[in-house]
């Protein structure tokens, strides 16, 4: 089990080398909840956590890319479609950055889905479940037993289900189509 | 905006409100009893499709939220973001949050219908559902939902004083919040200290003597009513081993190929646990000096008096019951007639939350603990409608509660939009509603006067590297919002 100190380096040096465009808080909750799920780790580290993300401001400097461990550099721009189709049938596109998971799309987009991503991304409730075609879903890499767990906990649940929040844009996702279940959104049958 | 519709309609030759004592307002009046998740989701739906309607939420207490800030673990702080999208829906400028006043105490439920086009009942559900049988009175024996409310700081749980002086504790119940109530008496204190958890619960529990947790359920494991996020915990938790009875597991993997997926995994997880344990919980397992018990097929018939604690429990008899029938996850039970004593000294009685009627006017179900309700449409009483746990019983998470008030939200604004509720005619909702609370000396609690609180709560947990402090008095409360 990596040690606090050992857990907070490693956050703080991928969180640096995420596109600067991304708001920190969000940023630093996803990597929150793909880290931490040791009990141990989530409580020893909660109270630096904290503060680190009350000081991390609204968009990270992009010159602090020099720590990232990856050289891969991520388009800024906002080439990525994704259409979300609403259980009454209504389509709603939008389009996001590489490295935006769906539910910041929904968010900085401001989708219309109600009640879509009630916990901000920190897998602790299933309301950003969407669902994918087999090839997509077949094509991403497999969800971890965090995100199954609460998924499991989704209406309407199907083999081909994700939680949209851990769902990552990538350019082969361009044009994606997902349906987004009756019971949190639009009418019920 | 009121001002310009009152002189378009003085223009339509409408009476002319531009001089009435201002006794109605436009657009449907609505209002809301409970300020919980139910209460701010309906409200939400209602003032995005109902662009001219006013919503009124009343909340018991100074603090809204209901139990997303009473309920929920102080562990689980991200299961708690919804309170953003609630404040969000508070801050509507036709949205008013109306605290510190009691529905058949402070308005009635006939004066809530004389000023309203629609009043929606979502307060859910504060007590809880009791055993019957004998011994029930004895000392020690507390429910889960009061334990909860101790250390979450529910006004009124303040004083529980549950007495962890023993070293075993028997939790009767499976579901998640006999694991959370288990997991607050298991954690480590280093892992509670730096959460939400309030001052007096902390200080007792850092005294506790708690070794062991049994949590004690009627049926067998395939009928567990935890979820699969809560038993990993447990099953990680540091210095804490779970054990378990190899034999309450008997049929379980012959069951498994044909189950849906959820229930498929947190069987086997719980079967795994049981049966095969990872090498790594093992490790860990070894140097654990508390532990978690689940133990299966035992009913509680009696409490059995402590012999060296007078007025005490000392410890349980338990009924062994036997699975009817196929093995399926609703499957029943019936006891064999054999008994086992267990012997713990302390009881947290976690089996079901109830609801009560809040007015006498309301029909209620009171075995269920349900207003009498067809779909959120409460019985007899056109305009009065009621959602979450309080119209679908006491069970269910933030999804569960969340389509349910938006499903009755699509009721609600289907009604008033195809006549059902007649909202041509104006209603005066908070405006005389304000006169009967004032006449009555009764101190409302806006939404601003609640952020005061809640500055203050977060300013008094950054002086000991919590999230916040939180104020457990409603007197101290309103102190705050009078300063």
């Amino acid at each position: 089990m990596k040690t606090a100190a050992a857990c907070l380096w490693t956050i703080h040096c991928r969180a640096l080398s995420l596109s600067a465009r991304q708001t920190g808080k969000r940023a630093i909750r996803k990597l929150l909840s793909e880290r931490l799920s040791a009990s141990l780790c989530r409580a020893a580290v909660r109270p630096q956590l904290a503060a680190l993300l009350r000081s991390t401001s609204s968009t990270l400097p992009p010159a602090s890319r020099f720590l990232s461990t990856s050289a891969r550099l991520m388009s800024q721009e906002e080439t990525i479609s994704v259409t979300f189709i609403r259980a009454d049938g209504k389509k709603i596109s939008a389009k996001g950055k590489e490295g935006d998971s769906l539910l910041d799309v929904v968010v900085n987009k401001e989708v219309d889905l109600d009640g879509f991503g009630a916990c901000e991304g920190t897998l602790t409730c299933s309301t950003c479940h969407v669902i994918l075609s087999k090839e997509v879903y077949a094509s991403l890499a497999r969800p971890t037993d965090e995100e199954l767990d609460m998924l499991d906990l989704a209406f309407d649940l199907t083999d081909t289900s994700r939680l949209g929040c851990q769902i990552t844009l990538t350019k082969e996702l361009d044009g994606l189509e997902v349906n987004v279940p009756a019971s949190v959104n639009g009418a019920r049958q | 905006m009121r001002r310009a519709s009152t002189l378009c309609s003085f223009a339509k030759g409408a009476p002319l409100r531009l001089l009435s004592t201002s006794s109605t307002r436009q657009g449907p009046q609505v209002c809301v009893v409970g300020a919980g998740p139910a209460g701010f989701y309906v409200t939400q739906h209602l003032v995005k499709t109902l662009p001219e309607a006013n919503v009124d939420i009343y909340e018991k207490l100074p603090v809204p939220f209901g139990l997303v800030r009473f309920g929920v673990a102080p562990d689980h702080p991200e299961v708690k973001n919804v309170i953003n999208t609630f404040t969000k829906t508070a801050q509507n400028p036709r949205v008013r949050f109306v605290g510190n006043v009691s529905l058949g105490k402070d308005l009635s439920l006939q004066e809530l219908q004389r000023l309203y086009h629609a009043v929606i009942l979502t307060y859910g559900a504060e007590h809880d559902k009791s055993l019957g049988i004998p011994g029930e009175d004895l000392g020690n024996i507390l429910s889960a939902r009061r334990f909860v409310g101790w250390y979450n700081g529910q006004p009124g749980d303040e004083n529980l004083n549950p007495d962890l002086s023993t070293d075993t504790v028997a939790v009767l119940g499976q579901g998640n919040v006999a694991l959370d109530v288990a997991r607050v008496l298991l954690a480590p204190i280093d892992y509670l200290k730096s959460t939400d958890i309030t001052a007096h619960s902390l200080e007792a529990l850092s005294k506790s003597q708690v070794k062991r947790v049994m949590l004690i359920g009627r049926r067998g494991p395939v009928q567990a009513a935890f979820t699969i996020k809560e038993l990993r915990e447990m099953l990680k938790m540091e210095g804490c081993k779970s054990v378990f009875r190899q034999d309450d597991f008997k049929g379980v993997q012959e069951f498994l190929p044909s189950v849906a997926r959820p229930r498929k995994r947190l069987t086997e997880l719980l079967a795994q646990a049981a049966l095969d344990p990872k090498a790594e919980w093992l490790e860990a397992w070894k140097t654990a000096e508390r532990s978690f018990e689940p133990i299966f097929y035992r009913s509680p018939a009696a409490f059995l008096p402590s012999s060296s604690k007078a007025g005490t429990v000392g410890a349980v008899k338990l009924a062994v019951t036997e699975l009817q029938g196929e093995m399926s996850e609703t499957q029943g039970v019936k006891n064999t007639g054999a008994f086992e004593d267990v012997k713990c000294g302390l009881v947290l009685r976690s089996i079901g939350y109830k609801g009560l009627p809040a007015d006498p006017d309301i029909p209620f179900d009171s075995k269920s603990g349900v207003v009498r309700n067809s779909k959120g449409r409460v019985e007899g009483l056109p305009g009065v409608y009621c959602g979450g746990w309080l119209g679908t019983g006491p069970v269910g998470v933030i999804v569960n509660t969340m389509g349910n008030a938006f499903e009755l939200g699509r009721l609600i604004e289907g009604d008033i939009k195809d006549g059902t509720i007649n909202a041509t005619t104006a209603k005066p909702g908070y405006l005389e509603a304000a006169k009967i609370l004032d006449n009555k000396g009764v101190q409302a609690v806006s939404f601003k006067d609640w952020e005061k609180i809640d500055q203050e709560e977060q300013n008094r947990g950054k002086a000991i590297d919590k999230p916040r402090e939180k104020i457990v008095s409603v007197s101290e409360m309103l102190k705050v919002v009078a300063n």
